[in-house]
């Protein structure tokens, strides 16, 4: 007889969930972020599936602005064996040049939102595992593990379909689709005590290291290419950083640390006195409740 | 007002993190999982307790702190203290953008476990929400404010957790502080609750005094000011409850098959969650249904094979014996397998807004099974605030109601109160694919394998051969008007005169005898389809061509007669026409008086009629002549 660990318990639902789905979607698909959460996510696809490579691709909705070291990981994982990896870049975006220096919130609306919206419809994709966890912020707290979008992508949080047991409904009609969140009741600690358990591989940029940054409207904002657009009186310094979320390098604060192994960054974490998202400036954008109305927009 | 610091209760674990993190990490590893929900109105202080208990757990960063400190001063209801209802209530926001918050959940840890909150805020949608919410849980909070004692709520709160099977409960005496801490007070109220639970079948629970605004009896027990108080500390007792796991492993090995993973031939493994029992390598399993027994080869997982699986586990199983076992099967203990049954009694939680429609075909999924079902009339409903049963023909939202299921094959499972995994199920709706129901079995009415059909010893087939002709049921189906009885006529002579043994079910005959105490309310609708189909099935098993002209207008029910009959004899006729055409016609001046609103539910007008999506043959009336359309319909069935 043996007890089961939370870590265990959480690791049996997730991978429950996503074998849910692959039996009774038609076309699903794993939204790839490159963080942590997707880290563990492909983590737990792998060995929800083994001996069998994954049954579904890997889509990375791309920016373009994304930092060079996750870049360097997503290759790296999209030449594994067993692996099929999407990338899609929103043509218009690409087009026009969008980026978050010059078009604010727009650059999230076209590149994110609006990307996302493109692939799944391109692809046909009817059920898109994400990574979002229900603790990370108020609107996702109440969000289900297999959450229903019409046909345009949207979500109505009056609609949702009660979500009882392990019984989950994955039914729809054509057209809708879902969005299916594995590591729904996963904390950031269970996370990262499980990226530590397993040994997963995650973007160096987590730990932390000297690298060139500005400071910004109070936030630590790194030049990680030549795009860079310094204002007046900005100057690049080099100081000892780390990220706690990672996007788009401008939108994505870092902040000052020696942490650079992961028992130091959970340590600092655990010890720190802000909350997780303080440095992601996306969700700022339209202040309370922004979160939610992007997400009925169709943002993940 | 002084600045918040840091919980007492967790400075030591504080200290381990500063002094030694892999010291503190290899103790997080090591947690256990406690689900719980609190269940109480919002003036019994829940979101207090529950703001309470991530702020003494230290779930609460500083900046979250010191909002929470302004919005108390500015919104809060508590004076100059903090208010810390507004850390999980935070939603006034949400709720001015009319955003319902149904089901919450919430995350905190101690030094021994972690535990998930379902919080179920808000009166609208409770039993709906609670019953959702306590489904995963294994211990509820009952919380009761001090000053007014055991109220209807309190009650409603307790059956629906006895209801869902949750077998810890805590009745959690709140805001002692407003009642002095009276010990006289508190077991008063215990006294009535305990005269209650037992009422209802409820054996222990656990009352506990506190007073969640001021933190007594949360972290540690007995506080100052209830120096009378004997038993544990909330949190203590959420950390020293037997979550069940040993029980758990020791039952007859359950495996509901979630998926076949078979990446090559050489590789066939069974994917699933174990949710009973234990598995070894060597195991004797039984595949329920089908029964065919095999032994447990491996346990396959990417860190390497195990020597054993236990409840709770994800795994993938492979066996010694190449037998049938797909999606929906579960494998079982050999010597201990459950049974399956088609009929069944149940406790159903009715979760939408259109009522239960008995008779019309629900997808009913359970475990990893899917099938038809339909649901009888209830026997009663319960008045979850009364507990009395009432008579009623149907369950409306947020009602809980006994009735009979009837499935269309036969499936896996257990009592509800033996096994929440094979015992709970959902409803689902076959055409807006919402989940309308939850249900849990209470027993099987009669076991599949008991009932034999009584085998006939002339076969369908013989029946015939003799008439020399393939049986079908020509089904038409579209609106009144549209043709169908005089279209189902010209096919009948044609059919006839080519020397083919036929029959005709008109509507409106069979209305004036078989069906005649039918109306024409949805329900009744879906018994004269079910009605006609087992007519049509038993005649087209003499080996007749049966053609029925009826409206039906619920694809629902149409697929319900499709799937009583053999693949290909059940020929779906749409008779296509315009509404708008039908209605001018009028030739039995129904419509006219439809729309005067002499005729209720009528099809078309006031009530729906669903199109079937794709028909074996479709007559567009505008298109061609009577004498055309059953030409080409004949062609299709003899040709």
């Amino acid at each position: 007889m043996s007890g089961l660990t939370h870590l265990d318990r959480l690791e049996a639902e997730s991978i429950h969930i996503m074998r849910e789905t692959v039996a009774e979607a038609a076309r699903p698909v794993m939204l790839y972020s490159i963080g942590k959460d997707s880290a563990v996510m492909l983590h737990l696809a792998r060995k929800a599936f083994y001996p069998a490579p994954l049954p579904f691709p890997l889509l990375h909705v791309d920016t373009t602005w994304k930092f060079q070291d996750m870049y360097a990981l997503r290759d790296k994982v999209g030449a594994e064996a067993g692996i099929e990896l999407l990338v899609y870049k929103n043509p218009e975006a690409e087009a026009k040049g969008i980026n978050p220096f010059d078009h604010g919130p727009l650059h999230t609306d076209l590149w994110k939102t609006e990307g996302l919206r493109q692939a799944l419809d391109k692809y046909g994709f009817d059920a898109a595992f994400g990574g979002a966890r229900r603790d990370e912020e108020k609107s996702r707290a109440k969000e289900r593990i297999f959450s229903f979008r019409t046909a345009s992508h949207r979500w109505d949080p009056k609609r949702q379909r009660p979500e009882l047991w392990s019984l989950y409904n994955v039914r729809k009609n054509p057209g809708e689709s879902m969005r299916v969140f594995p590591l729904s009741n996963w904390t950031e600690l269970d996370i990262w005590t499980y990226i530590l358990r397993e040994r997963i591989e995650i973007v160096p940029l987590y730990l932390a290291a000297p690298r060139s940054v500005v400071e910004r409207d109070g936030l630590l904002i790194m030049v990680d290419d030549d795009r860079f657009q310094l204002k007046d009186g900005e100057q690049v310094q080099t100081r000892s950083v780390r990220f706690r979320t990672l996007g788009c390098y401008p939108l994505s604060g870092a902040i000052e640390s020696d942490a650079d192994t992961i028992e130091q960054v959970v340590q600092e974490m655990l010890l720190a006195t802000t909350s997780e998202r303080q440095g992601r400036i996306i969700d700022r954008d339209a202040g309370e409740g922004s979160m939610e109305k992007k997400k009925q927009e169709g943002y993940f | 007002m002084a600045l918040p610091h840091a919980p007492k209760y967790q400075a030591d674990e504080r200290d381990l993190i500063a002094a030694d993190i892999s010291a503190y990490l290899a103790r997080q590893t090591s947690k256990e999982l406690l689900r719980f929900i609190t269940c109480g109105s919002v003036d019994d202080g829940k979101s207090t307790l529950i703001g309470r208990l991530l702020y003494e757990t230290r779930q609460i960063f500083d900046d979250q702190m010191a909002a929470l400190e302004a919005d108390s001063k500015r919104v809060g209801t508590q004076g100059q203290n903090i208010d810390f209802a507004l850390l999980v209530d935070g939603l006034t926001a949400e709720r001015e953008q009319g955003i319902t918050i149904d089901v919450a959940y919430r995350f905190f840890a101690t030094e021994k476990r972690k535990f998930i909150v379902a919080d179920t805020p808000g009166h609208e949608q409770y039993t709906r929400n609670m019953v959702t919410g306590a489904s995963t849980a294994d211990l509820a909070v009952i919380l009761v404010d001090a000053r007014k004692g055991v109220l209807v709520q309190t009650r409603r709160h307790s059956y629906l957790a006895h209801l869902i099977g949750i077998r810890h409960l805590v009745l959690a005496v709140n805001k002692m502080d407003l009642v002095d801490y009276d010990e006289g007070m508190f077991n008063r109220i215990v006294h009535d609750y305990r005269q209650f639970a037992h009422s209802i079948g409820i054996e222990e629970f656990t009352p506990i005094p506190i007073s969640g605004f001021k933190g007594d009896n949360i972290t540690s027990a007995p506080s100052a000011n209830t120096p009378w108080y004997a038993g544990p500390s909330l949190i203590h007792h959420l950390e020293s409850v037997e979550i069940g796991d040993a029980a758990e492993q020791i039952r007859p090995l359950r495996m509901p098959v979630q998926w076949v993973n078979r990446p090559n031939l050489d590789f066939r493994g069974f994917a699933g969650l174990i949710a009973e029992g234990t598995v070894k390598p060597g195991d004797a399993v039984r595949v329920v249904p089908s029964g065919k027994t095999s032994t447990v080869s491996r346990i396959v997982t990417l860190d390497g094979d195990l020597d054993e699986a236990v409840a709770g586990q994800s795994v993938t199983l492979t066996l010694a014996d190449e037998i049938d076992c797909s999606r929906g099967d579960v494998i079982a203990a050999a010597d201990a397998p459950p049974e399956a049954a088609d009929q069944f009694e149940a406790a159903i939680v009715w979760m939408s807004d259109e009522p239960l429609i008995p008779g019309r075909g629900y997808w009913l999924k359970l475990a990893t099974q899917t099938v038809s079902a339909t649901v009888h009339e209830p026997k009663y409903e319960v008045n979850v605030n009364t507990m009395e049963h009432l008579a009623v023909k149907t369950l409306g939202l947020n009602a809980i109601g006994v009735a009979e299921v009837t499935t269309d094959r036969p499936i896996v499972f257990e009592a509800y109160e033996r096994s929440r995994t094979l015992g709970g199920f959902i409803l689902v709706d076959k055409l807006t694919n919402a989940t309308v129901a939850a249900g849990m079995i209470h027993f099987s009415l009669r076991r599949a394998q008991n009932v034999h059909w009584q085998a006939l010893e002339i076969s369908r087939e013989q029946h015939a051969r003799l008439k020399n002709q393939k049986p079908a049921v020509l089904w038409f189906t579209g609106l009144s008007g549209s043709g169908k009885s005089t279209i189902a006529n010209l096919v009948e002579k044609k059919l006839h005169r080519m020397n083919r043994h036929t029959f005709l079910l008109d509507g409106d005959n069979v209305r004036h005898a078989l069906n005649k105490d039918l109306g024409f309310t949805e329900a009744d609708r879906i018994e004269n389809i079910r009605r006609v189909g087992e007519v049509a099935k038993l005649m087209a098993d003499a080996g007749l061509i049966v053609i029925t002209a009826f409206i039906s207008p619920f694809r629902a029910e149409r697929e319900m007669v499709r799937k009583m009959l053999p693949e290909g004899e059940f020929v779906e006729v749409h008779i296509d026409t315009p509404l708008s055409l039908a209605e001018a016609r009028d030739v039995k001046g129904l419509y006219k008086k439809a729309r005067a609103g002499e005729l209720k539910n009528f099809t078309g007008i006031d009530s729906p009629y669903e199109e079937p999506e794709r028909p074996e043959i479709r007559i567009d009336t505008t298109a061609m002549t009577p004498e055309e359309a059953a030409d080409l319909i004949v062609d299709k069935v003899v040709g």
